[in-house]
C-alpha cells in the first residue's frame, strides 16, 4: 500500500505544469461538520480569481491558478494540505480553520510564505512587529468584542452600567478569544458579564438558556460555530428571548445559521466585516464572465450570500496584495516573499472599492509593518425573515483600541519571548 | 520457494523462543529496518515526512498501547484521545518548566505521567467488563478534555488556550518547533516506534503478556490458575497509557508542533485509534503498524488519485473517499475478520508451502 | 416557594426531557444489539441519513444531483415538486427498510457468527460508507426540516405555573411531542416484541441463534425486520434532532449522547433506554445547575459518564441488563 502512494503521489508531483503562473492555495472545507459553511466561503474564493483570470487576463498579465485541497476542518488534513502545495509556489496561505492557523504560524514563518486569517485565527498576531509572515487585516475577534459593546452603547444611549451582558460561546480556544476583551470592557463600562460555555458539538444547549431565561441579561453576545449557531437561536426563539438583543460574532451570521429557524429568527443580529446581497456592480462581471460562461466554482448556486461575499473578499485582498506586490517590485511572477511586501502595503481605500465593484463592501483600513491587523472594523447587520436576507443596519464601527491594544501587546510579546524572536519595525 | 523453514535449525530454546523464528523473516526485518534508518531519512521531504511518515509511525504507537489493553488483555478503551491529551499537556509543561532537559527524556516522563492516569481510569475496569467499560474510560475521555480547556495553569496561562511546541533538540539537532528538518521529525519518531514496538512485543510474549491474555480469554478462569486480575488489569492500563502517552507527547510536539485539546483528542481519536487496530488486527503488533497504515495511509493515497490523479472536484473526491474507505473496511472484514494482521499470516502459511501446496 | 427550588424543579423537568431526546437514539442502539448481538455504530449515521432522505423527497431534491452534474455537465438540481410531510415520511421509511435489506444482504449475512468486535467493526465500515453516501446523495448544506411539529415555550405550561408559583415554568413543546412519540414507540415495540409472531421469532433469535434457526426461524429475514426497525427509530430521532437544529453533518454525533444512557439502562433493555436516558439527562442537567458555575460550566458532556460509571459500579450489566452469569 505504502508503495502504491509512493508512485500515485510521485506520479502526481510530476505531473505538476511549471509554467508563468500566480498560486493561490484555497484550503477549503467542503465536506464534515462545517462543510455548510465553508462551500460558500471555497465558491466565493475561486469564483473571484476565476474572474480576474477571465475579464483581466489573471493579474498583471499573469493568470492565476486555484490549488483547493480539503481539509474537511481537520488539522491534520490542514498540515497535508500544507505540505503538499507549498511546493508549487504558493503565494497565500488563508487556512480557514483557527487551528490549522495556529499550525501553520510557525511553519509559513519557517519557510516564509504570509499567512492571512481574515477575523479568525490568532488575534495578537496583528502586531507585525512579531509575526512577520502573519497578517490578519482587517478585523479579528478582539476587536468584535469591542465592537459589539460600541454597539450596545449606542442602543442604549451611552450608558450601560449595570447592564447583564451574557456570553454564549463555543468552549474551545476560539470560543473563548473575546472573554478577556469582555473582561476589560466590563470593568471600563461597568456592565455585568456573564460567561456561559457550550461543549462541542452544541446540539444540547437547555442548560445554558434555561440560565439566560432565569437571569434575564439585556445583551446575549455569541461566539459560537457549526450547528451550536443554529441550535442557539432556536433556542433563543423558544424562550422568546428578544432577537435584536441578541448578537453573534461574525462566523455565527451567515445564512445557514438562521434559515434552519424559521421565521422565529427574524431580528437576531450579527457582525460582519463584508457587506452581504449580491448588490454590487461586481456581480453584473461574475454574472458575464463567470456564471455565464459555466464556470461558477461548486454547484453554483452560493452567489451573494455572507459566506460567498466573504470568500470574494478574501480573494479580492489577496488579488490587491498582489498586484501592490508587482507595483513594489515591478516584476510580475512575484514570489511569496515579494507577497508579503505587498501585503505589508496594502491599503484598501473607498475610491480602490469604488474601482473594484465593490462601493462600502468592506472597511477602509491600511496595512503597515507594525501593524497587521488593519482598522478593525465591522457592521452590524440583521436578519430579515420574511425576506429572507440579511440588512446591514450600521455604519462599520471602529472598535476602542485603547483596550485592545495592550492586550495585543502583551500576548504577542510573550510569543516573542518564547519563541525568541526580534522585533522589526524599529 | 525462498519462504521456508527447511534448513533451519534451532540448536538452543533462545532460538526457538525468538521473534522471528524463520530466517528469512528475521532478513526481512532487518532489511526493513534498515531502508527506514538508513535509506528513507537521506530521500525524505516535508510532505512524506508531515503528511505520510510521521502521523504513521505515531499513530502506530497509539495502536500498539491500544492494542495491549484491548487487543491482549481484553479491556475495551475509548479513552485514547485524552490519554494522548495527558502525554501531550504533560510534555508541554514539562518542556517549558525545564528546557534544559532533554525532550526525550520529557517524552518518556509525559508517557510516565499518562500511565499513572490511566491506572487511575483503570480501576472501575476490576468491577465492569466488555462494553459497559468503556463508560469508564469514556468518562476519562470526555472529563480530561474539559480540564485541558477549563484550567488555565496546563496551557501555562496563554491567551489563546493553545500550546504550541518550543524549539528542542536531541544531539544538536533540533526535533521540535518550526525549524526542525523533515528527516529529523521522522527520525526521532522512527527511534520511538521501534524501540515501543520492541518493548511491546517482549512485554506481550513474557509472563507478564501471558498473563494479559489469559485475563483476555476469561478472567475468572484465569484468576483461577493464579493470575492477579488486579495487578493484571491494572499493569496492563499503565504499559498501554505509557505508550499511549509517548504518541500523544510526539504527536504534539514532534508532528504538529501546536495543538488545541479538543480540536486534536476529541473523541473521534479515540474512535480512529479503535478503528486501526481493529482493522489491523486485534492481539498483534504488526496489526498496530497495518491498521495505522490503512487508516493513514489510505485517505492521503485516495485524496492525491482522485483529485490529483482524476481531477475530480474536491469535495466530490471527499465523500468518495469515504463511500470507498467504508466499504473496504466491510469487504476486509468479510474476507478475514481477524483484521490485516491474520491476512498477514494466511499469506505467510501459503508462501510456505508454494509453489508445491499438496 | 425559595426562586432556587423553582428553578431546580424548572432544570430537572427540562431534564426529562432532554433524557427522552436521548432515549430515542438510544432505542435503535438496543433494538439492534438486543436481536444480533451487535453495537451499531452506524445508528447516529443512520440518523442522519434518514432526515437527510425525508428533507430530500420532502424538498423534490434529485439525489446524487452534484455527482451526476460533476459528470454530465448538466444543472439539476431538484424535481421541482413538493412531497407533503406525511407521505416523505412513508418514503423514508421505505428507503430505510431498503438500506436495511442491503446491510443484511451485503454485510452482516457475510459475518454470522462472528465475534461482537467484528460486527461492531463492520458497522463502523458501515457508517464511514453511509456519512460518504448521505452527503454524495443530498449535499452537505443545512437543510431545514419542517414536518409541522411546533416549537417553542409552551404558553399553557408556562401559564398553569406561574399561576401556581410566581413563576412560569419552561417547557418546550417539541419536547412534549418527543415523549408523546416516545411512550408510544416504547410501547407499540413492547406490544410487538411481547404478542406478535414476529416480535417472539426476534426473541428468540436474541436468546439463541442456533436454536431459533433450528425451530425454523429465517435469520435473515428477522435481521432485515430489525434493521428496518432500528433505521425506523432513527428516523424518528432524526426528525426531533433535526427539527430542533437543522438537518446537517452534526446531527450523527447525537450517537454520543446516547452512548451513557445505553450503557446506564443495560444494552439489551427497551425500558432501560428510557429510565437511562431520564436518570442522564436530570442528572446531567441538575449538575450542570448546581455544581456547574462553580468549576465553570460546560460540565454536561462528561458528567453523563461519570454519572454512568457510577451506578454501573454498583449494577455492572446496567440497571435494566441481564445478569451476567459466568461459568468457567
Amino acid at each position: 500500500m505504502k508503495r502504491l502512494a509512493a508512485l500515485t503521489v510521485a506520479a502526481v508531483m510530476a505531473a505538476a505544469p511549471a509554467m508563468a503562473e500566480l498560486v493561490f492555495p484555497s484550503l477549503s472545507y467542503r465536506t464534515g461538520p462545517y462543510a455548510a459553511n465553508g462551500i460558500p466561503f471555497a465558491d466565493g474564493y475561486a469564483d473571484y480569481f476565476t474572474l480576474v483570470n477571465e475579464r483581466d487576463g489573471g493579474i498583471g498579465g499573469i493568470k492565476t491558478r486555484i490549488v483547493e485541497c480539503e481539509t474537511g476542518y481537520n488539522t491534520e488534513k490542514g498540515v497535508e494540505c500544507y505540505e503538499s502545495t507549498k511546493g508549487e509556489g504558493a503565494l497565500i496561505y488563508q487556512p480557514l480553520s483557527t487551528g490549522i492557523t495556529y499550525q501553520l504560524i510557525p511553519k509559513v514563518t519557517a519557510d516564509g510564505i504570509p499567512l492571512h486569517s481574515m477575523g479568525y485565527g490568532r488575534t495578537s498576531a496583528s502586531n507585525g512587529k512579531v509575526f512577520k509572515w502573519v497578517f490578519n487585516y482587517p478585523t479579528n475577534y478582539w476587536n468584535g468584542a469591542s465592537i459589539m459593546i460600541k454597539y450596545i452603547l449606542g442602543q442604549e444611549g451611552g450608558d450601560i452600567k449595570g447592564k447583564k451582558i451574557a456570553l454564549v460561546y463555543h468552549n474551545s480556544a476560539y470560543g473563548k478569544e473575546p472573554i478577556r476583551t469582555l473582561q476589560e470592557l466590563s470593568k471600563k463600562h461597568g456592565f455585568e458579564l456573564s460567561l456561559l460555555p457550550v461543549d462541542h458539538p452544541g446540539q444540547e444547549q437547555k442548560s445554558q438558556w434555561l440560565q439566560i431565561r432565569r437571569e434575564k441579561p439585556d445583551y446575549v453576545l455569541m461566539w459560537g460555530w457549526g450547528v451550536m449557531n443554529q441550535v442557539a437561536i432556536q433556542e433563543a426563539a423558544n424562550i422568546r428571548f428578544p432577537m435584536d438583543k441578541f448578537i453573534g460574532i461574525w462566523w455565527s451570521g451567515s445564512e445557514n445559521d438562521v434559515l434552519p429557524v424559521g421565521a422565529k429568527a427574524d431580528g437576531y443580529k450579527a457582525l460582519n466585516m463584508n457587506l452581504p446581497g449580491s448588490d454590487f456592480p461586481i456581480y453584473a462581471d461574475l454574472k458575464k464572465y463567470v456564471f455565464d460562461k459555466g464556470m461558477a466554482a461548486g454547484a453554483g448556486d452560493q452567489a451573494g450570500t455572507v459566506l460567498y461575499n466573504r470568500g470574494l473578499y478574501a480573494a479580492m485582498l489577496a488579488v490587491e496584495a498582489a498586484k501592490k506586490a508587482q507595483e513594489i517590485h515591478g516584476v510580475a511572477q512575484i514570489t511569496p516573499a515579494m507577497m508579503r511586501d505587498g501585503m505589508e502595503a496594502l491599503d484598501i481605500t473607498a475610491a480602490k472599492m469604488d474601482a473594484l465593484g465593490v462601493p462600502n463592501f468592506g472597511p477602509e483600513f491600511s496595512v503597515s509593518c507594525a501593524d497587521h491587523g488593519g482598522g478593525g472594523q465591522a457592521v452590524v447587520q440583521q436578519w430579515d425573515a420574511k425576506a429572507g436576507k440579511w440588512n446591514v443596519i450600521s455604519d462599520f464601527i471602529t472598535p476602542d483600541k485603547s483596550v485592545i491594544d495592550p492586550l495585543i501587546e502583551e500576548d504577542s510579546m510573550a510569543y516573542a519571548k518564547e519563541n525568541n524572536i526580534q522585533l522589526r519595525c524599529n | 520457494m525462498f519462504y521456508r523453514e527447511a534448513g533451519d535449525f534451532n540448536t538452543s530454546y533462545k532460538q526457538d523462543n525468538q521473534t522471528f523464528p524463520i530466517k528469512f523473516d528475521r532478513w526481512r526485518y532487518y532489511a526493513v529496518l534498515a531502508v527506514a534508518f538508513g535509506v528513507v531519512p537521506f530521500f525524505i521531504n516535508d510532505y512524506w515526512a508531515n503528511a505520510v511518515f510521521v502521523p504513521f509511525l505515531i499513530y502506530t504507537i497509539a495502536a500498539i498501547g491500544l492494542n495491549i489493553l484491548t487487543g491482549y488483555c481484553g479491556q475495551l478503551s475509548l479513552g485514547t484521545g485524552g490519554f494522548m491529551a495527558v502525554g501531550a499537556y504533560a510534555v508541554y509543561k514539562l518542556m517549558t518548566a525545564f528546557p534544559d532537559v532533554s525532550i526525550v527524556i520529557h517524552v518518556i516522563l509525559a508517557g510516565g505521567i499518562t500511565a499513572a492516569v490511566g491506572v487511575l481510569f483503570g480501576l472501575p475496569s476490576l468491577r465492569i467488563k466488555g462494553f459497559y467499560l468503556a463508560v469508564a474510560t469514556l468518562a476519562a475521555q470526555f472529563f480530561l478534555v474539559w480540564l485541558f480547556n477549563r484550567v488555565p495553569w496546563f496551557y501555562n496561562y496563554s491567551a489563546s488556550g493553545q500550546i504550541s511546541a518550543p524549539e528542542r533538540t536531541v544531539v544538536g539537532v533540533a526535533v521540535t518547533g518550526a525549524n526542525t528538518e523533515a528527516w529529523a521529525k521522522y527520525m526521532i519518531s522512527l527511534v520511538f516506534v521501534v524501540a515501543c514496538a520492541w518493548l511491546a512485543r517482549n512485554l506481550t510474549r513474557g509472563t507478564i503478556g501471558r498473563k494479559w491474555m489469559a485475563i483476555r480469554d476469561m478472567d475468572i478462569a484465569a484468576e483461577i490458575i493464579g493470575v492477579n486480575p488486579l495487578t493484571a488489569k491494572l499493569s496492563a492500563f499503565a504499559v498501554s497509557s505509557f505508550f499511549v502517552g509517548i504518541s500523544g507527547a510526539l504527536f504534539f510536539s514532534v508532528y504538529l508542533g501546536a495543538v488545541e485539546v479538543g480540536e486534536a483528542f476529541g473523541i473521534q481519536k479515540s474512535f480512529l485509534v479503535l478503528f486501526m487496530i481493529i482493522i489491523g488486527g486485534l492481539g498483534s503488533i504488526f496489526g498496530s503498524f497495518a491498521g495505522a497504515a490503512f487508516l493513514v495511509l489510505l485517505p492521503v493515497l485516495l485524496k492525491n488519485t482522485l483529485v490529483g490523479g482524476f481531477g475530480w472536484a474536491t469535495d466530490l473526491a471527499a465523500h468518495f473517499e469515504l463511500v470507498i474507505v467504508g466499504g473496504l473496511i466491510i469487504s476486509f472484514l468479510i474476507m478475514e475478520p481477524h483484521g490485516l494482521a491474520q491476512l498477514w499470516r494466511v499469506a505467510k502459511e501459503k508462501l510456505r508451502l508454494w509453489p508445491f501446496p499438496h | 416557594m425559595p426562586d432556587q427550588l423553582l428553578y431546580a424543579m424548572e432544570v430537572t423537568l427540562n431534564g426529562l426531557m432532554a433524557g427522552v431526546l436521548y432515549a430515542l437514539v438510544a432505542l435503535g442502539f438496543v433494538l439492534i444489539f438486543k436481536a444480533s448481538g451487535i453495537f451499531n455504530y452506524a445508528q447516529g449515521v443512520m440518523a442522519l441519513f434518514a432526515a437527510l432522505t425525508l428533507v430530500g423527497i420532502m424538498e423534490g431534491q434529485v439525489p446524487f444531483a452534484n455527482l451526476i452534474n460533476a459528470i454530465f455537465g448538466t444543472e439539476i438540481h431538484t424535481f421541482g415538486w413538493q412531497v407533503p410531510a406525511v407521505l416523505a415520511i412513508v418514503l423514508t421509511l421505505l428507503v430505510m427498510i431498503l438500506l436495511a435489506w442491503c446491510v443484511q444482504k451485503f454485510v452482516m449475512r457475510h459475518l454470522v457468527n462472528q465475534e461482537p468486535i467484528i460486527l461492531f467493526m463492520a458497522t463502523i465500515g458501515l457508517a464511514y460508507f453511509l456519512e460518504g453516501l448521505g452527503d454524495l446523495m443530498w449535499g452537505s448544506d443545512i437543510k431545514k426540516l419542517d414536518v409541522g411539529l411546533p416549537q417553542g415555550l409552551n404558553a399553557t405550561i408556562d401559564d398553569l405555573t406561574y399561576g401556581w408559583f410566581g413563576y412560569g415554568f419552561f417547557i418546550d413543546n417539541l419536547d412534549i411531542i418527543a415523549t408523546v412519540v416516545a411512550a408510544v414507540l416504547v410501547i407499540g415495540l413492547t406490544v410487538f416484541s411481547q404478542y406478535s409472531k414476529q416480535g417472539r421469532a426476534l426473541r428468540a433469535v436474541a436468546d439463541d441463534h442456533q436454536a431459533a434457526l433450528s425451530v425454523g426461524i429465517s435469520l435473515n429475514y428477522i435481521w432485515v425486520l430489525v434493521w428496518s426497525i432500528a433505521g425506523f427509530v432513527a428516523l424518528v430521532a432524526g426528525i426531533m434532532w433535526g427539527t430542533k437544529s437543522g438537518v446537517q453533518f452534526s446531527l450523527s454525533l447525537i450517537a454520543l449522547k446516547a452512548l451513557p444512557v445505553l450503557m446506564l439502562g443495560g444494552f439489551t433493555s427497551i425500558p432501560g433506554a428510557i429510565v437511562g436516558g431520564l436518570i442522564i439527562g436530570v442528572g446531567e442537567k441538575l449538575f450542570e445547575f448546581l455544581i456547574g458555575p462553580m468549576v465553570g460550566g460546560a460540565t454536561e458532556n462528561w458528567f453523563a459518564y461519570v454519572l454512568a460509571l457510577l451506578f454501573l459500579v454498583f449494577r455492572p450489566q446496567g440497571l435494566f441488563g441481564e445478569k451476567i452469569i459466568e461459568r468457567v
